[in-house]
């Protein structure tokens, strides 16, 4: 009964490696066009400027990682095993490993390694999240708003999250493009960027229609905007291909000499013509099954595949289609009636896409939430019986494949780049924490180091509270501003907390929480 | 033929409206409906029952490692390695499976909120006006409600519904997540009184952006304000209470004017029942506890994100804390970043009674276990994690004699599971609510029917 579905399984193994194929190629042509010149991928330095200086400089180095009981996402589990990491990628896995007399040894004993885990749809680490004052705003990148220093981020890693897919909001049916970065904590945000195929986010549904009417306490609603229905939505796209359409019929005919005039550079058109030719990928945020169907049908009359669909609550009663399509499937593990549209959401529907054959993930759209993505996908072995290597996928290979990086990283494998996480027990079970965190071999979280750090921060902390307010370099006798404002008496936390939640988290209402809607 | 026109306009407009209405009620019907979902997925199959073979993880004594639990009449009559069974009993043969007790969740509003956005029909969690000590969440609770029944399947049998918003709230209750009728589900109706204190510059997020654009001494001025009034209704409470029993114990006293407002206070204000203070920053947490001594009430600290700074304050006044934020970011940027995960083993180890909750309003109290287990992950022992969702929610709601263990004597809420329950993997294979076997389905399970074949 079981076999064939494993069959099938390990076939769509191998589709996620031919699609990588395709995507590295797109990056060589070189995804980002502004300017009309082509532009290296974030991330790596352009022609001419200096390389950042490597901190540490631990990426070239060895690190052997010994008898560790090692859940490789692509063939299995490996009891007893070593991976040897060297330039910032996995070397070898096997068992009695050697390395250099240089390499930093962990004994692993009783531990265990995954790897390091991917968030498909993420607002951290990102100053704005929408754009949603049209209907059409695939001109903003959320590249250009991003803060390394988000907190969050670390919260992150010290749950073994090693990439995140930081979308644009769901305000409008087409939105900016995304970022796909590795959670580099603390680095220049460049150094968060690998080079992973540029995306687009776009969003169906409620949120487009702001039904809900939302405002921050003392701001006006937001006005109203096109469209108001699912109908609008549908228009909204055709018109929007239409034009990319048109606009890259102007190019072919310059390009091909039957034109004199190159058509008008446009910035909202150009991401979208890069969707018709394949080379940015779709993330469409959707909850109902018609809404869902409505893409997925448009984009086959325009010829453009989407990638993910984000949320897709309702995927698991059009799980067929969604597979004929290709298209991934992002979702939440259990998160439902949070609103109507999320009243038919069930904590069974990844095992149905993944037993139709979709590429399924399990997301959270959290910055709460993305910390223990283990035992989100823990839980899908229970709802609806996943294997413990499928529901390993949901985190891991299975989102690399839905951002087109499952050739970097997602899984245990030799010449991946060293995104690891390493576990003080089964990674599935509640009572495991993650105990470090690496990224292209270096290591960006580490409890021990954290634990050591503490009494430091606080005595710097008790330090700082008790220091006078600093003056201001001015007149001698003359206030400086810092004398008016005082820090914040301890047990008043004021606002410091930062989640850049959209719309979807489920307790985007309640301050408490720390969800904001946005 | 203009008459015509104008009623047929009518007629549309007449089935616009109603199917505008009918869209608008699909959330309060659609919440259920199966042949699955008869009797006994509304009230149980009621009997005698034999749990055989079993691993018992009483959460009271030591774990049994094969034993037998017997329910009869809705009550645990037996339970141990050597244990005789009854005839007729039902035998259910739980080799390879333990028995654990019900789930408590302090921390809901069940049935009070089916869909929070968007449609507020659905959403009884708050009346108008500051001050409703005699609202009480069991009127408005919806048995049919389907967070009960995908609650309860993951181990989760009995519930605190709790109403919010004003001064005082009103009154939460204790509920069975089983029943087609209140009477079925309720264990006690008055549980306990919900004061939201008013809060210092409060918590972060909408609270403080609203604080801002109030003049600081404004806030401070209608706190006090509020916090009066709540002194006053509560002194009010006491004197009404001395009134009537000074009435009942001299016939020539005037008869005292029956109040719906104050009665209900009266067992709050002797200290007969809990009363529960939001509170989460030390100094909101010290504030409650002494407006609590003030006024001789009961305190039970909800939330307490905070509490262990105050460990020793708490311990010395026998405070318990009901903890909601396990889960939650920390609020500080430099906090470390487990301190939430990490606040239950601190309360732990300084001998403060405390409770773990899912703080969810109802569709994800199922969770409930997961908070106690990442508490465990961070330094709680781990019977320690499992009492918190079990017996001691139990004592701090003063039901401890009746549940939260398995214990002859106790109600049968009980939860057989192929592995420990505050993992995330483990399968439910069995449900005891009330002494009554409840099937394992769920508007979830339903859904999950009607189309993992669909093609």
């Amino acid at each position: 009964m079981r076999r064939l579905p494993a069959i099938i399984l390990s076939l769509a193994t191998l589709l996620p490696a031919l699609a990588g194929a395709e995507s590295a190629a797109q990056q060589r042509r070189g995804g980002r066009q502004r300017g009309g010149q082509q532009q290296q991928p974030a991330g790596q330095p352009a022609a001419g400027e200096p390389a950042e200086p490597q901190r540490g400089g631990a990426s070239s180095g060895e690190t052997l990682i010994r008898n560790a009981t090692i859940l490789t996402a692509s063939h299995g589990t490996l009891t007893n095993s070593d991976i040897l990491i060297r330039g910032g990628k996995i070397a070898q896995v096997g068992q009695n490993l050697r390395a250099g007399s240089n390499a930093r040894v962990i004994d692993a004993t009783g531990k265990y390694v995954t790897p390091g885990i991917i968030d498909a749809h993420s607002h951290a680490a990102s100053d704005a999240i929408n754009e949603g004052t049209l209907s059409v705003t695939s001109m903003v990148r959320i590249e250009d708003v991003m803060n390394p220093t988000d907190i969050n981020v670390y919260r992150a890693l010290a749950g073994g999250v090693t990439v995140l897919n930081i979308l644009h909001g769901s305000a409008n049916t087409i939105g900016g493009q995304n970022a796909v970065v590795k959670t580099k904590y603390g680095r220049p945000i460049r150094q968060w960027f690998f080079g992973a195929p540029p995306g687009i986010k776009f969003a169906l549904g409620e949120n487009v229609t702001r039904k809900t009417p939302f405002a921050l306490p003392g701001q006006p609603l937001p006005p109203q905007r096109y469209p108001r229905t699912r109908m609008g939505q549908e228009e909204v796209l055709r018109d929007a291909f239409t034009r990319a359409r048109s606009y890259k019929r102007g190019w072919d005919d310059f390009n091909a000499r039957r034109a004199n005039q190159p058509p008008r550079r446009d910035l909202q058109l150009e991401p979208l013509v890069e969707v018709l030719d394949g080379r940015r990928l779709v993330h469409a945020h959707g909850y109902r099954a018609d809404e869902l169907l409505m893409l997925l049908n448009l984009a086959d009359e325009f010829g453009f595949k989407v990638k993910t669909l984000q949320h897709v609550l309702e995927g698991y009663k059009i799980a067929p289609e969604i597979a004929r399509h290709g298209a991934g499937g992002s979702l939440f593990a259990d998160n439902w009636a949070y609103k109507i549209e999320a009243y038919d959401s069930i904590p069974y529907a990844a095992a149905i896409m993944t037993r139709a054959g979709v590429n399924t993930s399990i997301n959270s759209d959290s910055s709460e939430r993305v910390r223990r993505l283990n035992i989100d996908a823990a839980k899908m072995m229970k709802y609806g019986g996943l294997s413990e290597q499928e529901a390993l996928r949901l985190i891991t290979l299975n989102p690399a494949w839905q951002l087109g990086i499952d050739q970097r990283t997602g899984s245990i494998d030799v010449g991946k780049d060293a995104d690891i996480a390493i576990w003080n027990g089964h990674p599935f079970s509640v009572y495991s924490r993650a105990e470090m965190t690496f990224i292209d071999g270096e290591v960006f979280f580490d409890r021990e180091r954290d634990l050591a750090m503490r009494q430091e921060r606080q005595r710097e902390r008790a330090e700082l509270e008790r220091a006078e307010p600093n003056q201001a370099p001015g007149p001698a006798g003359q206030q400086g501003p810092g004398q008016q404002q005082r820090r914040r008496p301890p047990g008043d936390d004021g606002d410091d907390q930062k989640d850049n939640d959209d719309h979807d988290h489920p307790h985007g209402h309640s301050d408490d929480k720390g969800g904001r809607r946005q | 033929m203009t008459t015509n026109r104008f009623a047929r306009r009518a007629l549309a407009f007449v089935a616009a409206v109603a199917f505008i209405s009918s869209v608008a009620t699909v959330p309060a019907r659609a919440q259920q409906a199966s042949a699955n979902m008869g009797p006994a997925f509304q009230s149980g199959t009621p009997g005698t029952f034999a749990i055989r073979n079993a691993r018992v993880v009483t959460a009271a004594g030591p774990d049994i490692e094969n034993g037998t639990v017997v329910v009869s009449n809705g009550r645990i009559s037996a339970v141990g390695a050597s244990v005789t069974v009854p005839n007729g009993a039902t035998v259910i043969d739980a080799r390879g499976l333990t028995v654990f007790p019900g789930m408590i969740d302090l921390g809901t509003s069940m049935g009070l909120v089916e869909i929070p956005q968007g449609a507020t029909p659905t959403v009884d969690v708050s009346e108008l006006g500051d001050l409703n000590p005699n609202v009480r969440a069991i009127d408005a609770v919806n048995p049919h409600s389907a967070h009960i029944a995908v609650t309860r399947v993951n181990g989760i049998t009995t519930v605190l519904s709790a109403p919010t918003g004003g001064l005082i709230s009103g009154q939460a209750s204790l509920i069975h997540l089983l029943g087609a009728t209140h009477r079925e589900m309720t264990i006690q109706p008055s549980a306990a009184l919900v004061i939201n204190l008013p809060r210092a510059a409060g918590g972060g997020g909408f609270a403080a952006l609203l604080a801002q654009q109030q003049g600081q001494q404004d806030a401070t001025a209608q706190r006090e304000r509020q916090t009066e009034a709540i002194r006053r209704m509560l002194r009010d409470a006491e004197a009404y209470g001395r009134a009537l029993d000074a009435a009942a114990a001299d016939p020539r006293l005037p008869r005292v004017e029956p109040d719906v407002v104050l009665a209900p206070l009266v067992p709050y204000v002797r200290g007969q029942r809990p009363v529960i203070f939001r509170a989460d920053r030390e100094g909101e947490i010290r504030a409650a506890v002494r407006f609590a001594e003030e006024m001789k009430l009961r305190p039970v600290i909800f939330g307490g994100a905070e509490a262990w700074r105050v460990a020793s304050f708490l311990k010395d006044r026998n405070v318990p804390v009901i903890v909601d934020h396990v889960l939650n970011l920390p609020s500080r940027e430099d906090d470390p970043y487990d301190i939430n995960y990490e606040s239950p083993s601190k309360l732990h180890a300084a001998g403060v009674r405390f409770a773990i909750t899912s703080g969810d309003s109802g569709a994800n109290s199922r969770d409930t276990p997961y908070h106690a287990g990442m508490a465990a992950a961070y330094g709680l022992p781990k019977a320690e994690a499992l009492r918190s969702v079990t017996l001691y929610p139990a004592q701090i709601m003063g039901v401890g004699d009746q549940m939260g263990s398995i214990e002859v004597g106790k109600v049968a809420n009980l939860v057989v599971a192929d592995g420990d329950i505050l993992e995330a993997r483990t399968n439910i294979r069995d449900l005891f609510v009330n002494g009554r076997r409840v099937p394992l389905i769920s508007r979830h399970t339903e859904q999950y029917e009607m189309f993992r074949n669909r093609k």
